[in-house]
C-alpha cells in the first residue's frame, strides 16, 4: 500500500538524521554522502529517495552532478509539531518545581 | 525554573513514543511522593486555573487512581483512569491511562506510561516515556490548539491538557 511519507518517517531512522546533519551544512552528490557511511551506497540512495519523497531535499544540478541541500522550511514542521507538547510539559513541571519547594520547606 | 535542570523531550513518531526527562531540585524521596501521592499530584497535575481532583488512588499493582481535571467554575469535569502495572519503590513504576467517565470505565484506547527516578548529589532525574495508543488524535488536538492560537498563551492550553494527559 502506497502511504504518502511524512517528515517523522524522515527522521525515525539513525542513517537518515546523520544524512539529513551532512547536507545541513552544505550540498553533497550521493557519492559524497554515500563516503559518510559503511553501508552500500544501494542502501544510502534508499535513504535518500525516502528524504526525497518527504520533501526534505532540495535538488540542483550542476553539470553532471546532482548536489543534495536541506529544505529548512521542512524540517521547522517538526518544531512546530513539537514545541506546543513541549510548552505543556513545561508549565506542569514547573508548578511541580514550586510543590517541590514547599515540601523543602515544610521539612525544615 | 533553576535554568541548570535538564529537560528534554523527544518524539518517535513513527513508534508513537514520547520520551521526557527532567530534574529536580529535591532529594529523590520528595519527587517519589509528588508523582505517587494523590494529594501532591493533585497540587501540579492540572493546568492552571484548572485542578486536579482525585477520587481514589490505590498505589499497588493492579491498583487505580481515578481522578478529574475540573475546570476553573467547576462544570466541566474531564475524568481519567490510571491503572498501575509494575512498582520498584522510589525507583521505577509503570501505568496504563486512558480517558474514563466519572465512574472509572476506561475509554478503549489510552496510554502505556513508564517512569524511572535517580538521584545524584540532591538532583533527582525522572525519565518519562509514553507509549500513546492513538498518537494520530494527540496530532489532530495539537493541530486545533495551533487554530485557537494556544501556542501564544498558556492559559489557553487547558482542555487540551486534560485530553492529552
Amino acid at each position: 500500500m502506497e502511504t504518502r511519507r511524512d517528515i517523522f518517517q524522515a527522521i525515525a531512522d539513525p542513517t537518515r538524521r546523520a544524512i539529513i546533519s551532512l547536507i545541513a551544512l552544505h550540498a553533497m552528490t550521493p557519492n559524497a554522502i554515500a563516503e559518510h557511511f559503511n553501508t552500500s551506497r544501494q542502501a544510502v540512495s534508499k535513504h535518500i529517495k525516502v528524504l526525497a519523497e518527504c520533501d526534505l531535499l532540495t535538488q540542483e544540478e550542476r553539470g553532471r552532478e546532482i548536489y543534495y541541500s536541506l529544505e529548512l522550511k521542512k524540517i521547522q514542521e517538526i518544531e512546530n509539531w513539537l514545541n506546543p507538547l513541549r510548552q505543556i510539559w513545561e508549565a506542569q513541571f514547573n508548578q511541580l518545581d514550586n510543590v517541590l519547594s514547599n515540601m523543602k520547606k515544610q521539612k525544615k | 525554573m533553576n535554568n541548570n535542570l535538564q529537560f528534554d523531550m523527544t518524539v518517535d513518531k513513527a513508534a508513537q513514543k514520547v520520551f521526557i526527562t527532567r530534574q529536580f531540585d529535591a532529594e529523590l524521596s520528595l519527587v517519589w511522593d509528588a508523582f505517587t501521592r494523590a494529594e501532591i499530584l493533585d497540587q501540579w497535575v492540572a493546568p492552571r486555573p484548572w485542578t486536579s481532583r482525585t477520587k481514589r488512588m490505590d498505589f499497588k499493582v493492579g491498583g487505580q487512581r481515578l481522578y478529574a481535571m475540573v475546570s476553573p467554575d467547576g462544570t466541566l469535569e474531564r475524568w481519567a483512569v490510571q491503572e498501575y502495572r509494575s512498582i520498584t519503590p522510589k525507583t521505577h513504576f509503570a501505568l496504563w491511562n486512558a480517558f474514563s467517565d466519572k465512574d472509572g470505565n476506561p475509554e478503549q484506547f489510552g496510554s502505556d506510561w513508564d517512569y524511572t527516578f535517580s538521584e545524584e548529589q540532591g538532583i533527582t532525574t525522572v525519565r518519562i516515556t509514553i507509549y500513546n495508543e492513538s498518537l494520530a488524535r494527540m496530532e489532530k488536538q495539537i493541530e486545533m490548539g495551533f487554530r485557537e492560537g494556544f501556542a501564544m498563551s498558556l492559559s489557553n492550553l487547558d482542555e487540551f491538557f486534560a485530553q492529552a494527559k
